[in-house]
């Protein structure tokens, strides 16, 4: 996928691409996300499966669960899915740029 | 101490209210076969209800993952009627939501309207009567398409609400 083509990512979707720089399963994608943001960000176990069979089909994540027949699979995030996660983080940082240089980052 | 309540809901969202007042006023529902609710006395507040309309049928491999993950998270499945899930979660392991934002939402949603649109279509269709049937079998028909047309509007509303606010939040 081609940068300028590729839009913002959901929240949920930004969390779990980083969550998955180490594989990890479902319900340990949602303990960890909920940490990292203090109980801000709860993700819904239908929000995130859905999140992950989308993430699968485009190949952002990969499977690596050595038996198949478990009900809990591991994921990781591909090569192409550290690619799509840089070009947002540069593209976070030009926001997050823009916005101070213009409303200043003030704490009031 | 049990009771079984028959009802009848056509709206997934309101069903899902009225099962977390029943609840709330410790009742928690532990079985839904056909509008039999089957419910047990126990402490108000204890559980948090919601129901799901699946891609599979809990019972389809292709489930076995998800259920996995609910099963994780704490979550009990107490009942299922083909595609749809009865899920309830103790209040004390913490909020229960099964979406948490607008895009998941509106999925559902559309899952939703595009199970319920063909089946008040075709009742339609047999309800003006474009095919050649009896009068009676005709009056329910159109009264099947009405009641089928209520939930899909409700749907479709909130669809678009939410659909409005993701064109400029995220």
């Amino acid at each position: 996928m081609a940068a300028e083509e590729q839009g913002a990512l959901t929240e949920a979707v930004y969390y779990i691409l980083l969550a998955l720089h180490e594989p990890k399963h479902g319900y340990a994608i949602m303990q960890d996300v909920q940490e990292l943001t203090k109980d801000r960000l709860i993700l819904g176990p239908g929000t995130l499966y859905g999140a992950l069979s989308t993430l699968a089909d485009k190949g952002w994540i990969k499977a690596c669960t050595e038996d198949q027949s478990s009900r809990r699979k591991e994921y990781l995030i591909t090569d192409l899915g550290r690619s799509v996660f840089r070009t947002e983080l540069e593209r976070l940082e030009e926001l997050l740029t823009h916005g101070k240089l213009i409303v200043g980052s003030e704490n009031s | 101490m049990r009771k079984r309540i028959f009802k009848l809901y056509t709206n997934y969202e309101k069903e899902e209210v009225w099962l977390n007042q029943m609840a709330a006023s410790g009742w928690n529902c532990i079985s839904y076969c056909f509008g039999r609710y089957e419910f047990e006395k126990g402490t108000p507040g204890e559980y948090t209800y919601r129901i799901q309309l699946l891609d599979y049928a809990p019972t389809h491999p292709n489930s076995a993952e998800y259920l996995a993950l609910l099963e994780d998270a704490g979550i009990e499945l107490f009942a299922s009627h083909i595609r749809w899930v009865y899920l309830r979660k103790k209040t004390s392991g913490g909020s229960f939501e099964l979406f948490s934002d607008r895009g998941s939402r509106i999925t559902h949603y559309k899952r939703i309207i595009t199970m319920l649109l063909p089946l008040a279509l075709v009742n339609f269709v047999f309800g003006v009567g474009l095919l050649e049937n009896g009068r009676i079998i005709r009056s329910f028909n159109l009264a099947a398409a009405l009641i089928l047309a209520v939930p899909i509007f409700s749907y479709y509303r909130r669809m678009n609400d939410l659909e409005k606010d993701s064109q400029i939040l995220e």
